[in-house]
């Protein structure tokens, strides 16, 4: 069951059903001539994010460059019920900025500036639009930097970031969005400012600025982000390790964290993975290899050689069967190349891939891949995967061809399958992607009703009328008793025992 | 049979039902903390025990009514720990508490708070339904992040049932360097190292002399050492575990104790009484009598706030919030609690 694009159907109070013309209108007086965007030439670059096989198109999209267009936005929209999305760079794979029909999209593109960079004090404060790359670049001549980094952190803004909770090769050692953040000026639906977090590293009341963090846009619009920066490490290295069989390299990960060493990042890459990749930018990843870990350690330059040194021991004891170490900077460049291209290499080698993001306990990974080869076969979809293994963030990508009829349902009904794997091994479906409207069904699986039933409420809490990108996120109960439904009469519910509705 | 956790649903049920407020109580042992509640006890300490560890994971799984002690002697034996060094304050600590509490120790400006080591729990919630929130693993961004939202809550929201915790190793080592040195000197000092790529994990100021902990490898401790300079701290385990557990004789006697959180380059606080500095800067422990309005509008000044740690006075003990955020923070109780029996007043008079 594919979940369609919402409408303003998720709305909970219908108090003053506005005609759609006048919204519009008011939008106009309100702002400057160019903010507002409704003819149907001009909405089209916003009818998708990064999840292009789902489009829809705004009543209007509003490009602001002032807090004070950005309230009066929201208040116009809260006063007449009418639905908000809103938008950084668009780079999200899960829907999360899909327009809703009948609603306003709110780009925070044009709100692109840094700040202010406090060496002292070691954070930067940024406007949402700002690329997440360009604080790291800001942040260099200090020594500093941002340490999330996204495989799309050359476009994708720190605004969506904050909205998804984004993660990256790094975050295994030096965490998730949530880690890096201080601060968040945010808007409500009404127009009024909260300040969440602080300059300091804690705040007094409930801990808002984490309930913000992968909020998905729902609870309000930041305006404003304060990160910490963290020093530059000295040093750094990768370690290429081949294995011949995905099982041995799964095994090599838990040995490598088990001896103590918590890797800058640890990545991993299936054959097909590695062969796609080779054929693309010819990195020397060894193609025979059934799976190859990326394993990058950094620190002072007397601590790198320590870890390269104990670390090799582990891999070879877990029986690489080939180890190499960048020797150099341009090496240590040139092994990440390969990883880094891996998604323009699938999208070489196959007319349409599909990325899911599942994460799961180490300990499950060969069990859960295996799985995911079976499902691959079951439904004559090849399947890459090139994953984050030291935090068992999988990124499973389905190869197919949309213009067959039927691949893409297909491709979709193979995903949800493998985000019901992960759930069953005491994972969960999204790791950094978010739940947008991509994983919406899947949801379900995850959570009973009433924890669905918490989560709205507090949606309510922070949003009364659930104007803020509604239908994305938190399934409605009545979405899940129809998903069920269905997969109980394909009778291959993952968790029986789990509350139905 | 029985369990635990089916009479906690009970009491919760039945006292939501009649609104009448309930008090939740582990080891007590950090019942200091936060205004006073009357009500109900509910004593949590009978539901223990490690559910499930697999130290090459990195997580640890344990009911809430866990002594910390216990959940830290476990992972010590696996060559692990508590990246957000809890204080105990007693004995009796659980881990429940330290969660609810959400206070950290020395470690956390370069590991992270309790907050960032939450990856799961399970609660009840008022109506003492059982809810799950996160997981046991690492990176989980389905559904609103619940878990950490409820850690520092102290049991205003749920009552805390199993709690998944990311876990680290230990550094293979750690040396604590000291040197005398003024406040202000102590923070230009700490805020130049905490830019510089060196394995800091701890930077304290007391007395005169300021010291910091090097954690890691050691080849890059002892480098950094050399390079940072000092003497060396023979009872530095010692020290840092009397900071954590406010033994060190700045924490004795009679006098208000303030925490006082703020941007860790801010100028020495101008008051009267005395300061310890930890967490580089970024935590001031202040013994003063001098009234509340003037300490909080101090830290409020310096982008930060200011809570009455301990105090015979404990009507307020947290930053006043701003309008807007406490009706927002009473609306997300009410999701949670719409009876409000949870706590009530433990944190805030209307929460």
């Amino acid at each position: 069951m594919r979940p369609t694009p919402p409408d303003n159907a998720f709305i909970t109070t219908h108090s003053t059903a506005m005609p759609e013309s006048s919204i519009i209108e008011q939008l106009r007086k309100s702002l400057p001539a160019h903010c507002v965007l409704s003819s149907r030439e001009e909405l089209r670059p916003y009818e998708c994010d990064g999840l292009s096989a789902y489009r829809n198109l705004p009543l209007a999209v509003v490009i602001p460059e002032t807090l004070e267009q950005v309230r009066t936005t929201l208040q116009l929209c809260a006063s007449a019920s009418v639905p908000v999305v809103a938008r950084g760079a668009g780079t999200g794979l899960s829907g999360g900025a899909l327009p809703v029909t009948g609603g306003v999209l709110l780009s925070m593109a044009r709100f692109n500036r840094i700040l202010d960079i406090d060496t002292r004090n070691r954070t930067a404060r940024v406007q949402p639009g700002v690329t997440n790359l360009s604080i790291s670049k800001a942040a260099e001549p200090h020594g500093l930097y941002y340490a999330p980094d996204p495989s799309s952190q050359l476009a994708c803004s720190i605004g969506g970031n904050v909205a998804e909770n984004a993660g990256g090769v790094h975050c295994l050692k030096y965490g998730l969005t949530v880690h890096n953040i201080l601060q968040l000026e945010v808007l409500t639906i009404d127009g009024e400012q909260l300040t969440i977090g602080s300059e300091a590293l804690d705040s007094p009341g409930y801990d808002l600025l984490a309930l913000m963090t992968g909020s998905e846009g729902l609870l309000g619009v930041i305006t404003e982000i304060s990160v910490k920066l963290l020093p530059a490490p000295e040093h750094a290295r990768v370690i290429l390790a081949a294995f011949d069989s995905v099982e041995a390299a799964g095994a090599a990960v838990t040995a490598t964290i088990a001896s103590g060493i918590i890797p800058a990042g640890l990545e991993l890459l299936d054959n097909p993975a590695i062969r796609a990749v080779e054929q693309f930018v010819q990195t020397g990843y060894p193609t025979d290899a059934a799976a190859i870990l990326l394993c990058e350690l950094d620190g002072s330059s007397a601590d790198v050689m320590a870890q390269v040194e104990r670390v090799e021991a582990v891999l070879r004891d877990a029986g690489a069967t080939g180890i190499q170490v960048s020797r150099d900077e341009a090496e240590r460049q040139r092994f990440w190349a390969g990883r880094k291209s891996a998604f323009p290499a699938m999208g070489r080698l196959s007319p349409d891939y599909y990325c899911m993001d599942g994460t799961i306990p180490r300990k499950h990974l060969a069990e859960v891949l295996n799985g995911i080869a079976t499902l691959s076969q079951e439904y004559g979809l090849p399947i890459c995967n090139v994953f984050h293994a030291g935090d068992g963030n999988l990124h499973p990508l389905i190869l197919y061809d949309a213009n067959t009829p039927g691949e893409l349902e297909r491709t979709e009904e193979l995903g949800g399958r493998i985000l019901e794997l992960c759930v069953a091994v005491g994972g969960t479906i999204t790791g950094e992607h978010g739940v947008g409207l991509e994983k919406i069904n899947q949801m379900c699986v995850q959570y009973n009703s009433a924890e669905l039933t918490q989560f709205h409420a507090v949606k309510q809490a922070f949003d009364p009328q659930g104007l803020l990108n509604p239908g994305k996120a938190i399934p409605t109960l009545h979405r899940c008793a129809e998903f069920g439904a269905m997969h109980v009469h394909h009778g291959e519910l993952p968790h029986p025992e789990l509350e139905r509705f | 049979m029985n369990t635990p956790v089916d009479s906690y649903r009970e009491t919760l049920a039945e006292a939501s039902r009649q609104a009448s407020p309930v008090v939740i109580r582990g080891g007590g042992s950090k019942s200091f903390y936060g205004r006073p509640v009357q009500g109900r006890t509910l004593d949590v300490s009978a539901h223990t025990g490690i559910i499930d560890y697999t130290p090459s994971e990195l997580v640890i799984s344990a009911r809430a009514g866990t002594p910390l002690s216990e959940l830290e002697s476990t992972l010590a034996a696996e060559n692990q720990m508590l990246p957000f060094e809890p204080p105990h304050f007693g004995p009796a600590a659980t881990l429940g508490g330290t969660i609810a509490c959400g206070l950290s120790g020395p470690r956390r400006p370069w590991t992270g708070a309790a907050r960032d080591f939450v990856l799961g729990i399970t609660c009840l919630n008022a109506g003492g339904v059982l809810l799950r929130f996160g997981g046991k693993v690492m990176k989980n961004v389905a559904g609103y992040d619940l878990s950490r939202t409820l850690t520092g809550s102290l049991g205003t929201l749920a009552l805390l049932l199993d709690i998944h915790l990311k876990v680290l190793p230990r550094a293979e080592c750690e040396l604590t360097l000291s040197r005398q040195t003024s406040e202000a000197e102590a923070i230009a000092l700490f805020n130049r190292w905490a830019g510089l790529p060196v394995p800091l994990s701890a930077a304290c100021h007391v007395d005169g002399h300021l010291h910091v902990r090097l954690s890691g490898f050691e080849q890059g401790v002892n480098a950094a050492a050399a390079s940072l300079g000092g003497d060396i701290r023979e009872d530095a385990g010692e020290f840092w575990h009397s900071l954590r557990e406010h033994t060190l004789p700045f924490f004795a006697g009679e006098i208000p104790l303030w925490r006082v959180s703020l941007p860790p380059a801010s100028p020495p606080l101008t008051l009267d009484g005395k300061t310890l500095l930890d967490w580089g800067g970024a935590q001031r422990w202040l013994r003063t009598d001098a009234p509340a309005g003037m300490v909080r509008e101090l830290a409020r000044a310096a982008g930060g706030h200011a809570t009455r740690f301990r105090d015979s006075d404990r009507d307020d003990v947290f930053h006043p919030l701003a309008p807007g955020m406490l009706a927002l923070q009473q609306r997300l109780k009410a999701s949670f609690d719409p009876a409000g029996i949870l706590n009530p007043g433990r944190m805030y008079r209307e929460l």
